[in-house]
């Protein structure tokens, strides 16, 4: 990474001011990113800060609800990615977005294809594949359906088929990729890597969003963080070390002024939950757990780290192929959440939407479900019942509703992620996971879930935290486990329970 | 050999097995003049489950045909018999306002994302009552126009006799093979069968692409019905009641997978000659119940649709891991 880039030159793209909206949830406030051309730039920030919403906004996907986006210094907007195709801005997704039934040639110049007589030429196109792939390093049947391929095949060709020339568009100039390097090994990173620099070289703008540090400071020239949907900064990547950066993705100078009841005292209490060497596949390396009785413990670590999986783990969601777990004193084999929920073990997913609520059903109804699966469906909780338990915990929690008969796909993202626990809480669970409980909320609503665990802790029930936020664990946790590529790296109590502690962990060795 | 090709194959052999046995069995059977029956026969059905291809490819689903096949065939009755249309001019009407039918299913499928199978079957419901409503009674149908058309064709050695229709079909095949296999627009409807998320964010113009093939599916269908007139030298609304079913099963056993993505034009044509080989075969045969012929064709939906859950979950297995 000789070559500098001139930052006094116009940026080849520039988005400001990025406003974005769902219901309940500000995805997108003030965001901002700014492409040089040959630059690869990072766009980096935990789960949920809004990189993937501002990509969208980019490339069409998602229409934006304010600001603006310059292409040199023409203000565009897209109604369709075919529009952001047009002037030359292609994306390649998280997830392979090709199709499996068609021919790899066929990927390729989908809509684009060389035609002879007004007709497809197939022999052409398979020949235009070969030459686009060889600068791939790659050498396959390109007429084979791409299904046929290993998922980094694909990967590759879902790169190539974003560099390669599309009808009656501009030539490529930026590129978006969103997590390329997910499902490729080493070799084929390098491979990937190679590519990358050819493009810079040839002037396109690259940004890369991954959530690997180390492959960021290979390849990158320049970084944007956000955090929560918002621009945290620009940096040069050259500039910024290991342990700035991961401040700046986990935030420090948030929850000051809600750090008011530093940790609470740490009473000696019994284990609720013990692991021991507990292993799952690939995604939970022999860790070693201990839960201690009425205290909240925090799970940090930064995405991919393996703090879900342990979630997922402990709730019976995936099976542990190897250690052991107790719970309360006794030997448990968890095999599926039902028998979690018995136990009294219970699981706030990290991704309402999808995971936790059921948009079309009312808050009384979406409270009232993990109690009604605890029961079994032959004792059914009365409405009355369901009433009286929806009136108690929407004045506990201080859900902000008309009434309990309101839809939860129209609450703000705080008071949904509320009835969520209010759904849990409703079970009177022993122990409680909950799986980023303030994302995407407020930061009011934030403050008042804050204060809940504290007081759900002080009625004798043991929480297990996971959050990106650290300033944020260390204001409930009375122990913190960091997690650092599957493996527990550190489990900190006491003086060590700071910000500054958890991010040293997190950094590890490699700083 | 590749998987994609496998159904196709299997097809294949079928149709020479079953006519392989005929010939085995019966006098005359090995003959162009069973073979161009055969087109003539289920030349509606063909035209038919060519629509009905387009649409099970790109994922969908069409059960509007049968009625659109009845509408349209009463339609061209009324207005050549009462209203004194020449034929041309009657289809020269009826074939766009099956295509703006079908666009009208295809938008709303489009637009409020609803599930082709419910709106195909309320365009079903819709189409075969105007027909009814048009008609209660079967249409006769007396034009020079018609005579002709009847007496036109190309003369074969060995018996065989290709009329004006199986002609037309024959076109049709070619027509949609190309259109099929060689076009952008086939192409795009491979595209939302596959994925139409991932179709849609690699700039596959996805609406336009879901009306049109509708579209062309109504547009065939009324060809068919038209076709159909031909035979019956009249209109009927209750005519063609389940033909959209045999054309699901034409397409099926040709090779098409029912989740779309994967399939071929001339799978459906083998389709639709199996089923008719076997309908042929039972003719012959003379002392079998014709009901047989919907016996075996359940038997080969079963093996088929099994042979696609097989391969598809195979195809899942090996793109595995993306998720």
């Amino acid at each position: 990474m000789s070559d500098q880039i001139n930052t006094a030159a116009q940026p080849l793209l520039q988005l400001r001011q990025i406003n974005k909206n769902f219901p309940g949830v500000k995805a997108l406030q003030q965001a901002q990113l700014s492409l040089y051309a040959g630059e690869v730039h990072a766009l980096l920030g935990e789960n949920g800060a809004g990189k993937s919403t501002l990509v969208k906004v980019m490339t069409g996907v998602l229409q934006k609800d304010g600001g603006e986006l310059l292409l040199g210094s023409k203000a565009l907007s897209f109604a369709t990615p075919k529009d952001a195709q047009q002037v030359g801005i292609s994306t390649v997704y998280q997830e392979v977005n090709l199709l499996p039934n068609l021919s790899v040639a066929h990927n390729l110049f989908l809509g684009s294809e060389p035609k002879r007589f007004g007709l497809i030429d197939k022999k052409a196109m398979a020949h235009q594949a070969r030459q686009l792939l060889s600068t791939f390093g790659l050498d396959i049947n390109v007429t084979a359906p791409l299904s046929e391929f290993s998922v980094a095949v694909q990967q590759l060709v879902a790169i190539a088929r974003g560099v390669a020339p599309k009808r009656g568009a501009a030539c490529t100039k930026v590129l978006v990729l969103d997590e390329p390097t997910a499902s490729l090994d080493a070799d084929e990173v390098q491979t990937l890597f190679q590519v990358l620099r050819q493009l810079k070289q040839q002037g396109v703008a690259i940004v890369f969003i991954t959530h690997f540090l180390d492959q960021v400071y290979q390849i990158s020239d320049r970084i944007t963080v956000m955090r929560n949907g918002c621009f945290v900064g620009e940096y040069h990547t050259a500039s910024l070390n290991k342990a700035e950066l991961i401040a700046a993705m986990l935030g420090k100078e948030l929850c000051q002024q809600r750090h008011q009841t530093p940790c609470l005292v740490v009473e000696q209490s019994e284990s609720i939950l013990t692991a021991r060497q507990l292993s799952s596949g690939q995604s939970v390396q022999q860790l070693d757990l201990d839960l201690p009785a009425g205290q909240a413990v925090g799970l940090a670590g930064l995405l991919g780290s393996g703090r879900t999986e342990i979630c997922r783990l402990l709730f019976g969601l995936d099976q542990a192929d190897g250690g052991t777990l107790s719970f309360a004193g006794k030997a448990i084999k968890l095999s599926n959440p039902a028998q979690a929920i018995a136990l009294g073990i219970a699981l706030c997913p990290e991704d309402r939407k999808t995971q936790g609520m059921i948009a079309a059903l009312s808050i009384r109804e979406n409270i009232s479900l993990a109690l009604q699966a605890k029961q079994g469906w032959w004792r059914v909780l009365s409405k009355k019942k369901q009433q009286q338990l929806a009136d108690f915990y929407i004045e506990k929690l201080q859900i902000a509703t008309p009434d309990a008969e309101k839809p939860i796909g129209q609450l703000s993202g705080g008071n949904q992620q509320k009835v969520i626990l209010a759904r849990w809480l409703a079970v009177e669970p022993q122990l409680l996971l909950l799986d980023e409980p303030t994302r995407g909320i407020d930061i009011g609503a934030h403050a008042e879930i804050l204060q809940l665990i504290r007081q759900l802790c002080q009625q004798g029930m043991s929480l297990l935290v996971t959050s990106s936020e650290l300033e944020e664990l260390t204001a409930f946790s009375s122990k913190i486990v960091v997690m650092r590529d599957r493996k527990k790296v550190a489990e900190l109590s006491g003086e060590d329970l700071n910000s500054d502690r958890i991010m040293a962990a997190i950094a590890g060795a490699s700083v | 050999m590749s998987r994609t090709y496998l159904p196709l194959w299997i097809t294949f052999t079928l149709v020479l097995l079953m006519f392989g046995a005929g010939a085995s069995q019966f006098e005359g059977f090995a003959s162009l003049r069973v073979v161009t029956n055969l087109i003539s026969d289920n030349a509606f059905l063909l035209v038919t489950a060519l629509g009905m291809t387009l649409v099970i490819l790109s994922g969908g689903i069409d059960l509007s045909v049968g009625s659109v096949i009845a509408l349209s065939g009463v339609a061209a009755a009324l207005l050549i018999g009462p209203y004194q249309w020449h034929p041309l001019l009657a289809f020269a009407l009826i074939l766009p306002c099956a295509a703006l039918f079908g666009a009208g299913m295809g938008a709303l499928i489009q637009y409020y994302q609803l599930q082709p199978f419910i709106v195909t079957l309320a365009g079903m419901f819709l189409a075969r009552g105007v027909a009814t409503l048009l008609s209660e009674e079967s249409v006769a149908i007396e034009h020079p126009f018609y005579d002709a058309v009847a007496e036109f064709g190309l003369e074969l050695p060995d018996g065989g006799w290709l009329g004006a229709t199986s002609l037309l079909t024959i076109a049709l095949v070619l027509l949609m093979l190309v259109l099929t296999h060689y076009s952008r627009f086939g192409s795009y409807v491979y595209a939302l069968g596959g994925n139409s998320q991932s179709a849609q964010l690699m700039g596959v113009p996805v609406a336009r692409t879901t009306i049109l093939l509708y579209a062309a599916s109504s547009m065939l269908a009324a060809m068919a019905g038209i076709i159909f007139s031909f035979y019956t030298y009249s209109g009927y609304a209750l005519s063609a009641v389940g033909v959209e079913l045999d054309a699901i099963a034409a397409v099926v056993i040709g090779g098409t997978l029912l989740t779309g993505g994967s399939g071929f034009i001339i799978g459906t044509v083998l389709g639709v000659l199996l089923m008719g080989l076997i309908q042929t075969y039972i003719n012959f045969d003379g002392s079998l119940s014709s009901w047989w012929s919907k016996i075996v064709i359940g038997g080969l939906l079963f093996f088929f649709i099994a042979l696609q859950k097989l391969l598809s979950q195979q195809w899942r297995r090996k793109a595995g891991g993306q998720a």
